[in-house]
């Protein structure tokens, strides 16, 4: 057994182990909170999501631009794969949001900046990854490592366009102050240590995926290839 | 692309009825939705047109750089987009019954800078999506939300405009449309040639 | 003596590798050329010579490898190097919509040729499209297009010139007058890299031979080193075999060909 081989397997384990924990944390460890009651409890999912959301569109944003410098495929698998699970992220807190909003401010969406910037967000990365599937393969990694920059340098500059073009508008809803106890910080600090587990892992089994599927591709070219060259 | 702004805006006006109480205040979305769908069309053909003829390797053989090809390309659908803004400004006037001559010079820079934006961020994609198959679903869905901060501008400035709002208000608005446009010049600068190889 | 080596060829391509996707077009390709050269470049369909010639003039960024050409590296020096150098492509990079003249006046604009009127019509003259000048390039037959290519590639009076399959869509006369406006560049001095299927046009032209094989170029040499039939024989066997059937059994001598790319001695 390899050194590698004793580490990676219970990372794997360790992150569902963390799950488990944060689970446990979120629906028996910490109390209900007493004004919103027991939806509060979606808030533990949503923010460490939203967290991991803006990670992985930062981590295509990284590897985009060392891909255009290096000239490296494998920073533009990584882009892609951190990019699919960005988006799978924000997802999730496209749908938690209004879930834990409509309850609370009796509206399922609002267009506060934070809130609008998070949708625009989601329209970027998935047109990211359908740029990806409608271009031809030799311009795939030259096209999308420039769309993952321009999308991502375009994230600030949204949200301060609408803040700015909110504050002069009355702002409906103020109230986003919640009472955090002791044993809600222990379990929201639980849950982004779990979410931040499952997301390395994802992206380490995806980018494992990526390769693989690579490989394969490769190896049945050089197979053709092969032929091609004992024809001739 | 006249045409197609006029049509636009006659769907408005079935849309909304010319009765509406609060006109005023959806003007400017009128108009840059106008500006923005019939801009879209103009930028299709941008690089389409080389895609097309298989031209484009001939342009990149020339001795010139891709940010000067870029340059030439966004000068170019500036010009017609323009053009177009004019000739629905016009349109709109007769339509609607509106005069905008009071703020013909304010109401000019701000169309001028919210569709310089649009159509450097326009040209990037349409270099991109000109190659696929699927060329303007392909644009539309690369250009709009990364055009969200220029239109919000525009939209916000016109309508401050139109109101007839002290000057600061607009400018501190005209100030802003001028950064979003240098920092996406900026990217164009930074990332055109990596769209033009092959 | 290194110096001198690097000041004796004009172009320069060392290790070219291209690669799509997984399929790999170009397998480190070693190509010198001196000044005044013309080498013809001959192979089977899908060896490579298209991706080769869109290497050699910048349109195709190398997988790995580097090409230099005067002295500019096509990488970096692309402006600098565009204005020596003259391609003709499959495509015609014509634009339909405008006439024959407009077209060169365009491409002529862009290379800041100086009094390109007198130009355009010496050019024109010169493919012998004379009456269809004001006419719009769409109603343009292929071989009209074809040779409005030759005008619009020579435009700017370039050293170097890569032609890919130049007689494509030529009727004899074009062929003829495209053989005699070559053989002028030649004894100009000015260097050129053709592409042809057809062995004994390639051949009256030029001073060197090649032949690319799956993306190796399997032979070059200089012409006068060279017997026709022989090279036409090894040619064909090369095409040849490319559709013999996938079960076809290695044999010797093709395992040779492959391996000693370049080092080949030539069958007498």
């Amino acid at each position: 057994m390899t050194p590698k081989r004793i580490i990676k397997i219970p990372f794997e384990i360790i992150t569902f182990l963390a799950m488990l924990a944060a689970l446990y944390a979120i629906f028996l460890y910490a109390p209900v909170e007493k004004t919103m009651g027991l939806v509060q409890k979606i808030f533990y999912i949503h923010v460490p999501a939203a967290f991991l959301a803006f990670l992985g569109f930062f981590i295509t944003f990284i590897a985009s631009i060392l891909y255009l410098y290096k000239r490296d495929l494998k920073w533009d698998a990584a882009a892609f794969c951190s990019a699919e699970i960005g988006v799978i992220f924000c997802t999730i807190v496209l749908i938690t949001g209004p879930i834990w909003a409509k309850p609370i401010w009796n509206v399922w969406w609002t267009w506060d900046p934070r809130l609008t910037t998070t949708l625009i967000l989601w329209f970027i990365y998935v047109a990211y990854l359908m740029l990806r599937g409608v271009v031809s393969e030799h311009q795939r990694a030259n096209f999308s490592a420039v769309f993952g920059i321009i999308g991502f340098v375009n994230v600030p500059i949204t949200f301060l366009a609408i803040r700015l073009w909110r504050s002069i508008h009355p702002v409906l809803i103020t109230s986003r102050g919640i009472n955090i106890s002791t044993p809600m910080k222990h379990t929201l600090a639980l849950t982004f240590l779990a979410f931040c587990l499952l997301f390395f892992c994802l992206l380490k089994s995806r980018i494992k995926l990526e390769k693989m599927r690579t490989d394969t591709e490769m190896v049945s070219a050089l197979f053709e290839d092969k032929i091609h060259y004992q024809t001739n | 692309m006249c045409l197609f702004s006029f049509l636009v805006l006659i769907i408005f006006s079935f849309a909304f009825g010319t009765g509406l109480k609060s006109f005023k205040g959806i003007i400017p979305g009128i108009l840059w939705v106008a500006f923005i769908f019939s801009g879209l069309l103009g930028l299709s053909r941008s690089f389409g047109v080389e895609r097309d003829k298989g031209t484009l390797p001939g342009l990149l053989l020339c001795p010139v750089s891709p940010w000067e090809i870029f340059l030439a390309k966004m000068i170019g659908t500036l010009i017609f987009t323009v053009i177009m803004e004019i000739f629905t400004l016009l349109v709109f006037t007769i339509l609607y019954n509106q005069n905008f001559l009071p703020f013909l010079l304010p109401l000019g820079l701000v169309i001028f800078l919210g569709t310089l934006g649009f159509s450097i961020i326009g040209t990037i994609f349409s270099a991109m999506s000109s190659t696929t198959r699927t060329r303007d679903v392909m644009l539309s869905i690369l250009v709009f939300p990364i055009s969200v901060p220029v239109i919000i501008a525009a939209v916000k400035a016109t309508g401050l405009i139109l109101d007839g709002t002290s000057i600061q208000t607009v400018f501190s608005w005209l100030k802003i449309l001028v950064a979003f446009d240098f920092v996406f010049l900026l990217l164009a600068y930074l990332t055109f040639g990596f769209i033009m190889e092959e | 003596m290194v110096e001198l080596q690097k000041q004796e060829y004009i172009i320069e391509a060392r290790g070219l590798v291209k690669k799509f996707g997984f399929k790999t077009a170009l397998r480190k390709v070693d190509l010198f050329l001196k000044k005044g050269d013309c080498l013809a470049l001959f192979g089977p369909n899908g060896a490579g010579k298209t991706t080769l010639i869109q290497t050699l003039c910048s349109l195709m960024r190398p997988t790995s490898g580097e090409v230099v050409i005067a002295g500019f590296d096509t990488r970096y020096d692309r402006e600098a190097l565009h204005k020596i150098i003259g391609v003709i492509a499959h495509d015609t990079f014509l634009y339909n919509n405008l006439t024959a003249s407009e077209n060169l006046n365009f491409y002529g604009r862009m290379y800041h040729v100086t009094r390109l009127n007198e130009k355009i019509k010496e050019l024109i003259n010169l493919v012998g499209l004379n009456a269809y000048i004001n006419d719009q390039v769409q109603t343009f037959s292929r071989g009209m297009q074809q040779r409005l290519s030759v005008a619009r590639a020579i435009i700017h009076d370039p050293a170097i010139l890569f032609l890919d399959e130049p007689y494509t869509g030529l009727d004899q006369q074009g062929i003829e007058d495209l053989k005699q406006l070559l053989m002028k560049f030649r004894n100009q001095g000015k260097t050129i890299i053709l592409t042809s299927h057809n062995l004994s046009r390639g051949l009256e032209l030029c001073n060197q031979a090649a032949i690319l094989n799956a993306g190796v170029l399997i032979y070059q040499e200089d012409i006068a080193n060279i017997k026709k039939d022989d090279f036409k024989q090894l040619y064909l066997k090369l095409t040849g075999e490319k559709t013999w059937p996938v079960q076809a059994p290695l044999r010797a001598s093709s395992k040779n060909s492959r391996r000693s790319c370049g080092k080949i001695s030539y069958p007498n």
